[in-house]
């Protein structure tokens, strides 16, 4: 039995060996963890992964990325507190449901970590935390700015595909949108789920029930590459009038043939490589700037696309 | 025919084989492997100070309180895919209930036991009423449950996430059961005296940074002493037995086999709203999204703690020391500093090498094929 015993540890040393050696390759004494609430199935924050690594690199800093594997908010809060025990130099973190994060995120800045905030969250809240700024697009803003623009554009009504339901934050874009339109959201936010298939008969339904709609508003690529696909295979695309928040390769070709009319980008790469490069600068010369960086909304349409269709997805 | 030793029924065995057995060797020997690679491998990266320390014991407390459910339910021969779900429900009840219609929090709680008990001695009546496996019941209360996770909030408030159960709570006699911590003064003096971490700086300069041990951990140990206690020292921990190895066999014995399993499945629906109640005291939100993919980490404490997927053979002892390895493993990775896109396929080959090793284990000793 001790055999076993010692095969085991060896075997699983072993698999952990070169894990260990590729963790800790850059040799600087700097080390930063980003926690993130996206579930693993969520393809938007690769961009975040891209944006750490390539301001790890460039700055010479260890940058880890952490999620809570399903999503689940309280496991993020695990997260945190287990990072905050670890004593990195500083936590980049999202702010996704106040009430849960905000304890541990407290308790990691009251024991000397510096923490920025990004994605989620707002100025009050991040002033709360006692964390040192806030990089992102504040949703609500950005849902009235691209509701304003549809009301320009002569819109009445609209549906809002939402493939993260359990999310308020994001869910703020579509409330946002609603008043940026002057109607009452009602009853036009579906519950899309997340799986491509069952997003594109949902909206096709709601379509085919509601023929009267002016507009669709997507959330992001899990829900805009299916609805695309919906608009297409029912005939309507570029007569209905399509906006989408985030960019990616499907929404990059929507925009550019005119199935798409505009995306919100806001910019994921920012938000995961400037508070890398804030807190760098900060750790190692004590600079830092005065207020919140806004990463979005920054609108993109056809006129506009050369980069955008370069780097879409990776570092758009 | 004095003599009892030559009693056929009685079979004699040697006290070191009665002890290899036990189901629970393989977790012993699973904590001690897992305990010691991280002791190798992650010692100064804080995951052994004061606070690393209460971050991966509350991970396992918490995958613990479920998995006593979930072990006395297995080896009653069933098992409760709608753990998970069950836990995002009870939190969403606590919050309706206490939050939006503005009941005292000790009725909410309460309120919210009886229901999912009672949809836990739903899921036990199907299942004996029916003859369907309870792998398929319990998959539909997952999807029931989770879908009036989303509904019930989103049509009384149109949002998924409901705050504001802390402030509801405070004051209030029940709640601190779920949401209190214990021993605070021990650690502000292990603080004061310089053994633990302080906070540095805000307005909780001076305090300990683990001021105290939540009660999800005592309702852990609770639960797993209840249990364990249930499953050895009575007869009715035989009746379980029974009811799982061989229902039938022990129905004609006189075990009241359907009772067993419909309390069994209410015994899963109270330790996920234990931990449902819990988790809702502490974060001051019920979202609905918690509780994702639980009734998995259940199931896998579980078996890694050496219980039989069959039914009929298991230790409460052994799922609570796979709740520690599971939970050590999770967490503990992160310390060691694994690249966290590869941190999971880690985390599945220590699973499937500790499965492996308690089967191995197990059938080496007892001979069986």
């Amino acid at each position: 039995m001790k055999s076993i015993i010692k095969s085991m540890m060896l075997s699983a040393a072993v698999v952990a060996a070169p894990l260990m050696a590729s963790a800790d390759g850059h040799g600087d004494d700097l080390n930063y963890v980003l926690v993130s609430h996206a579930p693993d199935s969520d393809s938007w924050w690769n961009t975040i992964k891209n944006g750490i690594a390539l301001a790890g690199d460039q700055l010479g800093v260890n940058v880890e990325y952490r999620n809570p594997p399903t999503g689940d908010l309280a496991d993020m809060a695990r997260i945190i507190e287990q990072a905050a025990a670890s004593q990195p130099d500083g936590i980049i973190t999202t702010l996704a449901d106040f009430e849960v994060l905000s304890g541990p995120v407290r308790a990691a800045v009251d024991q000397g970590i510096d923490v920025i905030i990004m994605n989620s969250g707002t100025p009050e809240q991040v002033a709360e935390v006692g964390a040192l700024m806030f990089v992102g697009q504040p949703e609500y803003d950005a849902g009235f700015a691209a509701g304003m623009r549809a009301k320009r554009d002569g819109v009445g009504s609209f549906v809002c595909v939402n493939h993260v339901i359990s999310n308020t934050v994001v869910a703020e874009r579509c409330r946002g949108f609603a008043d940026g339109l002057g109607i009452e959201l009602g009853d036009s936010m579906i519950d899309a789920g997340q799986d491509p298939a069952e997003i594109k008969n949902r909206v096709t339904a709601y379509l085919t029930a509601n023929p009267e709609t002016d507009a669709i508003l997507t959330l992001g690529p899990t829900s805009a590459d299916p609805t695309i696909l919906a608009v297409k295979e029912m005939g309507i695309a570029g007569d209905i009038y399509f906006g989408t928040f985030d960019l990616g390769t499907e929404i990059v070709n929507g925009i550019k043939d005119g199935t798409i009319n505009w995306g919100i980008d806001q910019q994921p790469f920012l938000q995961a490589y400037l508070p890398v490069v804030v807190l760098a600068n900060y750790d190692r010369y004590g600079v830092l700037p005065g207020n919140n960086i806004n990463s979005g909304p920054g609108f993109v349409t056809k006129d506009a696309l050369g980069k955008v269709e370069e780097f879409a997805g990776e570092y758009r | 025919m004095t003599d009892t030793t030559s009693d056929e029924r009685v079979k004699e065995m040697s006290s070191l084989r009665r002890a290899l057995i036990r189901p629970e060797l393989g977790g012993m020997v699973g904590t001690v492997a897992v305990f010691t690679f991280f002791l190798l491998f992650a010692f100064d990266s804080g995951m052994f100070n004061a606070q690393g320390v209460l971050n991966w014991t509350t991970v396992s407390a918490q995958f613990m309180i479920i998995a006593v459910g979930a072990c006395l339910l297995m080896i009653a021969g069933e098992f409760d895919l709608s753990v998970g779900s069950m836990i995002g429900f009870a939190g969403m009840m606590v919050a309706i209930f206490g939050v939006v219609i503005g009941w005292p929090m000790w009725m909410a709680i309460i309120i919210t036991f009886v229901i999912c008990v009672a949809f836990g001695a739903l899921n036990g009546y199907i299942v004996i009423k029916t003859g369907l496996p309870s792998f398929i019941v319990t998959l539909a209360t997952l999807f029931i449950l989770r879908g009036f996770t989303i509904f019930i909030p989103q049509t009384v408030e149109s949002k998924t996430i409901i705050g504001g159960i802390r402030e509801a709570a405070e004051g209030d006699w029940l709640a601190p059961l779920f949401g209190a911590k214990i021993g605070g003064p021990i650690f502000q003096w292990l603080g004061d005296a310089g053994m633990i971490a302080t906070f540095t700086r805000g307005n909780r300069e001076g305090q300990p940074v683990v001021d105290g041990i939540p009660m999800l951990i005592v309702w852990a140990i609770f639960l797993i002493i209840v249990g364990h206690l249930l499953l050895t020292r009575t007869r009715f921990g035989n009746w379980i037995f029974a009811a799982g190895g061989d229902a039938q066999a022990a129905r004609y014995t006189g075990v009241p086999v359907d009772r067993v399993k419909i309390l069994m499945f209410m015994g899963t629906a109270f330790c996920a709203t234990v931990f449902a109640v819990c988790q809702v005291m502490e974060f001051g939100s019920a979202g609905a999204d918690r509780g994702l993919l639980k009734e998995f980490e259940a199931i896998i404490a579980v078996v890694i703690g050496g219980a039989l997927l069959t039914g009929g053979y298991g230790s409460v002892i052994g799922a609570a020391l796979g709740a520690l390895i599971f939970g050590m493993v999770q967490q503990g990775l992160f310390f060691a500093n694994v690249e966290s896109s590869l941190f999971r396929v880690f985390l599945g080959v220590i699973l499937l090498l500790a499965v492996i090793l308690n089967t191995y284990i197990r059938r080496l000793i007892t001979g069986e094929r």
